[in-house]
Order: C-alpha cells, then structure tokens, then sequence
C-alpha cells in the first residue's frame, strides 16, 4: 500500500482533453455481437407448430397460435409460436430446444410503443416477412421496432453440438449381413432395458406423431413409460388403439417416424422398435392387461380374415361384449402377414403371441377354413348379425409377357414358405418387381439359395420398372436388400421369359424403360424397344403387385358391392360397405396397404358394426 | 442527549441497493443499528421448487445482478454432482476464465458503487466504463450483457467464438493499462485512504464468529478462499495468489478487491495459455424428461464476494425439491454490519455498507 498524496488526483487532468467515450445514439451506433440474443426470427417453411420451445420457456412467454390458413402435411402442425416480450428474458432455451432450428434470435433490440399489445406478436423472418424486414438500404435505426427490422441480422441460432435434444439415436443391435443371408435369423436383435429407456429419453413429447399414425396411438405416453421403467404401464397404453404390438412393432411402416420432430435434423425416435421392445419383455400379455370381455350383448360377428384388421376388429368388439368368430383359411393367424414377410423380419412366434392373447378373451378362431369353399358366405349373413370382411390382398398379378406361366407368383412363393415346406430354388434367381414384397422374396429367395447351395456361387437378381429414386419400397428395405449383395437391375421391364430347348426357364428378356407414369401421374409405363438385355436365371418370381379374391361373394351381391374410383370397397364413416350389416376394412379399402392402416379402419368398423347391431329397430 | 430513530433506506443517496437499515442515532454517532431484509424478497428459493432443471438456468444468475455467474455455477455444480454429469476438461478451463472474468467486471461495478456513493465520481465512471468493455466480450461469448446463462451442467453453452481469445486479452490488456490511474485517484488518495483507513473495522475474532468470508475475512489476515482451499473448475491448474491484509478495515477490504481484480485478469491469461482443445459441453438428458436421483449436496464456490453455497435436494423429480443459498452477502450484511455500524458516524453508514461489499439481492432470496 503506497502512501496516499492529495495532489495524485490532480493526474486525471490530462482526461479533460481525450475524446468522450459515450456513444452518440442514435448517430453512433453499436453494433452487437454476432451471438447477440434479442428478438426472435422464425423461418415459417421450415417450423413444424411442434411446441417444444412453448413447453421449455421459463417464463411462459411463448404461446402457440393457430394459424388458420397454413398449409400442413404430415408431421406438422398449423401453430406457430406467439412471443411475449413483456416475459422472455431472451435467455435462448427456445432456440436451443428447436427440432428443424427454424426459432432463432436475431440481433435487433429496439421496440418502442404507446401500446403495450404490441410486445405480443408472431416472429417470422425475411423468408416470409419482407414488409418487415428491410434491407440495409430501406432500414433506418430511427425507426427500429418490431415492425421495421433489418434483413440477415441473425443472432443466436440453433447448433446441434450444442442442442438439449439428442439427434441421434441408439443404433439397433443387428445380425451382420453375411451372417443373416445363411438362414432365417431374425435380423433386428432388438433393444434391452437399458437401450429402450435411452431411446425413450430422446422423445420431446411433442406428438406430431400421434397425429400421423392412422390408428393414432398414444405413442408420447408409451414412450414415457418406457422412459418411466414401466413397460407393462406402457403395454396397457399400445393395447388402447392396438392389439397387435408384436406384429407391429417389427413390420409397422411407421408413419410416426416419418413425422418425428427429430427428425429434421437427426434420426427419428426409434417408435417401432420401442414398441417392439414392450411387446417383447413382457411374457403375459394377460396377466399384464388383465382385460375382460365386456358385458355380454348376444350379439354375433363374424370376421372373415385374421390379418391385422381381422384380429383388431374382434378384439374391439370383444372388449364391447359381442360374441365373435374368426374365419382364415390358413391355419393361424396374421392373414397376409403371416405368409408375406419373411420370418427374418417377423417371426411366427410374435403373430401367435399377438393372435393368441386376441384369443384369449374368448374370440372364436376358425382356421383352415376358407369362406366360399369351406363355408358359404349366404350361412355367415345369416347366422351373424354382422359380417367384417378383412380379407386383404391375397392374390399376385403376373405380368402377363409370354410364357410368364412359366415364373412362379410371389405371394404362392411366400406362401408355401410358410405353410409347405422350403420351396427348392436355382443357383440362378430373378425377381421382377421394386416394392416392398419384391424386396422380402428376393431377400428370401438369398437365404434359400445359400441353404440349399452351401458355399456355391448363387446369385438373386432383381429387375423393376422404376428407376432408384421411384422405386415404391421403402428407403431401407432397399438398403437392407443390397446390403445383402442382392443384384440391381432398376429401369427394365420385362418382355419374354426365356426357356431352353427342354422348356426350362433359363432367363429374362428385358428393355429400357423410358417413364414409369404419365403425366398424370398414371402408372403407364412406356420403353425404348430397341435396347435389349438378358438377364440370366432358372427361377423367375414375379412380384408385381397383389390383388384381391372375391370369389366368395355370390355374384348378385357382388354386383351391388360398390368401388370407388381407386378401385378400393367403398365404405361409410362407420365402416359399412353398400351392402348393409357388411363392413370392410384393410387393404381392400385403403391405399395405404398396411397393418396399422387396417387396425385403424378395424378401430372405425368395430365401432361401426357395435353401433348398428344394437341399434333401434 | 437525546436518542433518534432513522430509517436509512432506499430513498438514501448512500444507501445503493434495496436494502433498509432502521438507526438509532444519538447526534451523529450510531448507537444501534437493526437490518431490515426482505425488501426485496423475490422467492427465487421457492420458485425454484416449481421449475424443472434446466428452466431454473435461467433465473438462479437473477439472484445476485451485480455477479450473477457464480450463481450459474454454483447451480451447475450442485446439479452435476447429483446427477453425477461429468464435464469436458476444456470447460472447466473456460468456465474458470470466464467466472474470473465476471469477478473482475463485478469488482469493477463495486467499485462503481463505491467511489459514486463517497463521490469519486471520475472513478465511478471508469469503473462503469471498464465493466462495460468487459460486458462487451460477454456479449461474444453469450449473447447476453448483464444475465449470460452461460454455464450449464455438463459444460457451458457454446464454445468461444472465432478470435475470442485474442480481443479478451486486448481488452484486459486496455483495462489493466488504467491501473496507475485508479491508484492515483482512488487507491492511493490521501482523500479516499482518510475516509477510509479505521472505518468499519471487523477483527478477526467477530469475523470467525459471525461467518464472515470473501475480502472481509481476508482483510483480517485470514488466507480463506475456496478457489484455493476446494478447487473447482481449472483453478488447480494454475499458479496464483490469495490477497490478505491485517487491518480488517474498509481500506483493507478495497485494497484486496483492487489486488484481486489484477490477480483475475493475470489467472485469465495463465489459463488461455494452458488451456487444452476439445469438447465443451457434454449432452444432458432430455429437459422433458431430466429427473434427478433421489439425494441431496451442498457445494460452494468463490463468489466475487466470498464462499457461496448451495445446499440442494432432489427427491428423484424433475424439479429441485429444495433449494437453499448460503449466500455471503447475508452474513455481512446482517450480523457483521450492525456490528461495525454500532459506534459509527451517520456519513460512515453507506461507506461501512459498501466496503463490506453488500449486494441486497443475495440476502433476499
């Protein structure tokens, strides 16, 4: 400590003559710092109406509005976040908890107002909003507010490295391909406790999926009890829209992850396997459901088909107390399911489990009994007091070029898979066809050829249509197929089915394909006749696409049976086909041809059929 | 003579601050002094109780204005040791040098407060100045001025932007070059040191038994400083010194912040140098869904006024289950200001307050 003088001071002086440091406002400005936290920006394309930055304000200075006039897909929804600015304290947890990164702080900070309403207002940015923001040349600082705001002056924006979301999720334990191409091996390993909760965790609870599921699942709650360590709590929960969780949490196209907020700028959230995961740890469905039918009504349904729909439609009706009976003419359940997807993805076992708990409320179950042979359809009408018809798409279309009698039919492939014995194949195989059954046949016709021909040389090759970015299976069945070394021939269609001078099968003649569809968006394909190629092969499957069998129905009732112009049953808002006391659901009704489609018209038609059996007469 | 009661509240030019102190003065001499907290009770212990996690963030830096990092801190620490979050090397490192960053500007704002209320008002304006400049490089590194919510469990928000570490060492180095200055019109001014020297004196004895901490207990010669005694951060990495002195008076207790502030800025170069690369911020879990296990902690750091605590209980939720600040302005403020205020001049009141570095709002939580 020096010793203090009175006239030290006096060395301030000299400051007398420096420049002031104090700024001019408003003829000095300063400008903030790239990072500067002030009022909101919000890219309107690219925010979803999620809500997540509404649920993480401290201060509940956010609100969602809806804005009447948006237009939405899947995924999103027409709310856009309202700002108070009497409340935010700009600390950012919005920006940071922002799925698409559309919420960001710009570095404007200047609003004065008489009126106090206008703190309150919707952010948007020069996007969507170029009255607002102005460029540099049209911006003047004196008349800086909310409404008068400069264009590219972002602040604090959205980094993943640094989000309280986790954009990646917990990688799905698999069988490596070289090893699950030698037998039938479930690929999927599945989550343990400790992975599932981990995925769980990553949910923001936001249910833009519920909104996308057809069957719309609770999914935000049985994602949470996951979360919670409660699989059983979150099994009651699926079993709320969806009685068949085995099936679904392996095969579900999962229109829920196509709508995850994660999604936008990381992995969806693993719905399906967390799903997959429940029905998996827990045993006993009943004991864990403890469901009881509900009180008897007397009244009598019968379910013709145990797919998805079929299965769904008699658990609801059930739960309400009908009695119902169960017709399929293969000997369990899972309808299509059962003989389309390979027993890689979707094991028998998980069908039984789902069928057998259905059961175990006291559905009656009719196997190996087929309606229109076994059973004529005139008794159903007449012994029952409604007829569900979930009979599904059982019949593959053969592409008719000469001597396609010769290839053999996909679903006949899977089918005899499942139900006969192994079907014998050729070292050589070809599989005609780019959607999803094409991929399970040929991904199935792999694992025979390598069972059958132990360290040969054998080669699965596929031709379709469409060209990669048409092709209409999904992105990762794709993936998986050529994971698989399966061999590609996209844009090719087929003209003749090659045979050797004993009549044998040995390959594929096939042309350039020019467009797939018309412009309409018609599927009109059309081909350049000139290029030509040979595809070799013993075995050929077509996989083309699958229709249904309405044989059953006698012929002055099916003239009355209405189409739309999709050429899909026409059914009313509860399910009834134009035939009264007859409903239909399923693949034979929507475009969707999925398993959580059908649960969602069984959910509609259940209610339906329970409605008008005990309605007044 | 006669005894006289005065209320020395807010509305006093001395008093800086919501904080009232009702005197009983006989002349000018202070005869009994008796501290009225809850002027500015906010709540924030009880709100906290009510919020998840990650939106106490925040609020808890709403605590103290004039330091509001060490209250980030604090929070974080408490929360990474229950739910046992470890943090990246690279922040502990940048935490410390922003914390030390923070001490300065604080420092720099007492001094504000100070040399304004004894009507240095050339210093005053400096140190305002000064903290501005600091505020600047805040404002790069958060976005925020004044509240920066910086520092998060599991790290800190956002890494240093492109060229930081140059334009902080350029700043300290323009702030640093003022020193002279500040002695000679402040530190070293025989007007200040007579209006200082003597005023306030807390002995050593009542400074251990009444909890004083920070400059008060230093300036009685005690080397008490949590930095050093349980280090936190990256202040174990680091040589640097604890400033004491022996009179335990206002002087003292100035010359330290004045010998810690240099102390901040000489550790803040230190540490650029050794500071390693890397990540910053390990990911929390989803603040949706952040439950912390059951358990309770109590952790403490050196706040620019002297050993903050927090005493903090999860009951396995997703919010605190209690949350309780041991805060140093709440010792000097109460018990050891009505000591050193008995036997004082009425003009000494502000100048006693202010040296015992009192900030209102750590005092109501």
């Amino acid at each position: 400590m020096a010793k203090g003088s009175l006239l030290s001071s006096l060395k301030v002086a000299r400051f007398l003559f420096r420049k002031p440091k104090t700024l001019r406002y408003p003829f000095e400005k300063k400008e903030p710092a790239l990072r500067y936290r002030g009022f909101h920006l919000n890219d309107w394309d690219t925010c979803t109406g999620c809500g997540n930055c509404a649920d993480i304000c401290p201060n509940t200075a956010i609100e969602m509005v809806e804005v009447l006039d948006l237009e939405v897909g899947p995924g999103e929804k027409n709310e856009r976040p309202k700002l108070d600015y009497g409340r935010c304290c700009f600390c950012g947890l919005c920006i940071d908890i922002c799925p698409p990164g559309s919420l960001r702080l710009s570095r404007d900070y200047f609003h004065t107002h008489f009126n106090t309403d206008t703190f309150v207002f919707v952010p948007k940015d020069e996007k969507s909003d170029e009255e607002t923001f102005l460029p540099a040349e049209n911006y003047s600082i004196l008349k800086a507010s909310l409404t008068h705001r400069k264009r590219d002056y972002e602040g604090f924006s959205s980094d993943l490295s640094y989000a309280l979301f986790e954009p990646e999720r917990v990688p799905m334990p698999e069988v490596p391909p070289a090893e699950r191409t030698l037998s039938f091996v479930e690929q999927v390993i599945g989550y343990d406790r400790e992975q599932a909760v981990r995925e769980a965790e990553r949910c923001l609870e936001c249910r833009l999926c519920e909104e996308a599921c057809p069957a719309h699942m609770k999914i935000s709650d049985y994602i949470g009890a996951i979360y919670n360590g409660e699989p059983e709590e979150s099994l009651r929960k699926i079993y709320e829209d969806n009685p068949i969780p085995s099936i679904c949490g392996r095969v579900c196209m999962k229109h829920c992850e196509d709508a995850c907020s994660l999604r936008l700028r990381g992995e969806p959230l693993a719905i399906r396997w967390l799903k997959r995961y429940v029905a998996d740890t827990i045993q006993d469905f009943k004991s864990t459901l403890e469901q009881q039918p509900g009180e008897p009504t007397g009244k009598k349904v019968a379910v013709i088909g145990a797919g998805p729909g079929g299965l769904s439609v008699a658990y609801f009706l059930r739960l309400m107390g009908d009695d119902v009976v169960v017709f399929d003419e293969l000997s369990g359940g899972g309808g299509v399911i059962r003989i389309g997807p390979p027993r890689y993805r979707l094991p028998l076992a998980s069908i039984e489990k789902d069928a057998d708990h259905v059961a175990s409320l006291g559905v009656e179950f009719r196997y190996n009994t087929k309606v229109g042979t076994d059973v004529r359809f005139q008794e159903l009408l007449d012994e029952y007091d409604a007829v569900y018809l979930g009979i599904g798409l059982t019949v593959s279309r053969s592409t008719r070029v000469e001597n396609a009698d010769k290839c053999r039919l996909a679903l006949d492939f899977l089918r005899k898979n499942k139900t006969e014995s192994m079907s014998k194949v050729t070292e050589e195989v070809i599989v005609i066809g780019g959607g999803n059954v094409a991929m399970d046949v040929a991904r199935e016709a792999l694992r025979l050829q390598h069972m059958q021909y132990p360290g040969e040389k054998v080669v699965t090759r596929m031709v379709s249509l469409e060209d990669w970015d048409e092709m209409p299976a999904t992105e990762e069945e794709i993936e998986e197929t050529r994971e698989e070394a399966v061999e590609f021939n996209p844009a090719w269609g087929p003209k003749k089915v090659l045979l050797d001078d004993d009549g044998n099968v040995s390959g594929l003649l096939c042309m350039k394909v020019k467009s797939v569809f018309d412009d309409e968006g018609k599927f009109a394909p059309t081909f350049f006749e000139d290029q030509e190629m040979v595809l070799k092969g013993t075995t050929i499957i077509e996989a083309i696409g699958q229709g249904s069998d309405f044989s059953f129905i006698p012929e002055d009732m099916l003239t009355k049976l209405r189409f739309n112009e999709m050429r899909k049953v026409s059914v009313d808002e509860n399910g009834m086909t134009s035939l009264p006391g007859i409903f239909a659901g399923g693949d034979i009704v929507n475009t969707n041809l999925d398993a959580v489609t059908a649960i969602a018209d069984a959910k509609i038609a259940s209610e339906g059929i329970h409605k008008w059996m005990t309605r007044s007469r | 003579m006669r005894e006289l009661e005065l209320y020395f509240g807010p509305q006093h030019l001395g008093m800086v601050g919501n904080l009232s102190i009702t005197l009983t003065v006989e002349g000018d001499r202070v005869v009994n002094a008796a501290m009225n907290p809850g002027y500015l009770h906010r709540g924030f212990e009880k709100l906290m109780e009510q919020r998840s996690w990650i939106k106490n963030f925040p609020m808890v830096c709403r605590m103290n204005i004039l330091d509001p990092d060490s209250m980030e801190m604090i929070y974080a620490m408490a929360v990474e040791k229950l739910a046992g979050i470890e943090v990246p090397e690279r922040a502990h490192y940048i935490r410390s040098i922003y914390l030390e960053l923070a001490r300065a500007g604080s420092h720099l704002f007492g001094l504000w407060a100070y040399s304004n209320m004894l009507g240095f008002d050339t210093v005053a304006q400096w140190a305002m100045y000064h903290r501005d400049l600091i505020l600047d490089r805040f404002e790069e590194l958060t976005g925020g001025r004044v509240y920066h919510i910086y520092i998060w469990p599991g790290g800190v928000r956002r890494d240093f932007p492109e060229g930081f570490e140059d334009r902080l060492v350029s700043t300290l180095h323009s702030i640093g070059g003022c020193v002279p200055d500040y002695d000679a019109t402040f530190f070293n001014n025989r007007l200040f040191a007579d209006r200082a020297r003597g005023i306030g004196v807390v002995t050593r004895e009542d400074a251990l038994a009444m909890g004083a901490v920070g400059q008060v207990l230093r300036a009685t010669g005690v080397d008490d400083d949590v930095r050093k005694i349980d280090p936190y951060a990256a202040y174990d990495k680091v040589p640097w010194d604890v400033h004491t002195s022996e009179d335990g008076d206002a002087y003292s207790r100035v010359w330290i912040v004045r010998n810690e502030m240099i102390e901040s800025v000489h550790m803040i170069f230190k540490l650029l140098d050794a500071m390693p690369k890397g990540e910053v911020y390990n990911r929390i879990p989803n603040p949706f869904k952040w439950r912390i296990p059951e358990g309770e902690t109590y952790v403490r750091c050196e706040s620019s006024r002297g050993e903050l605590g927090l005493y903090l209980v999860s009951d396995g939720g997703d919010k605190p289950y209690r949350a309780h600040f041991r805060t140093p302005s709440y010792t000097h403020g109460l018990t050891i200001l009505e000591k050193a205020l008995k036997g004082a001049s009425i003009s000494d009141v502000g100048n006693i307050m202010m040296s015992l570095y009192v900030v209102a709002p750590e005092i109501d939580r």
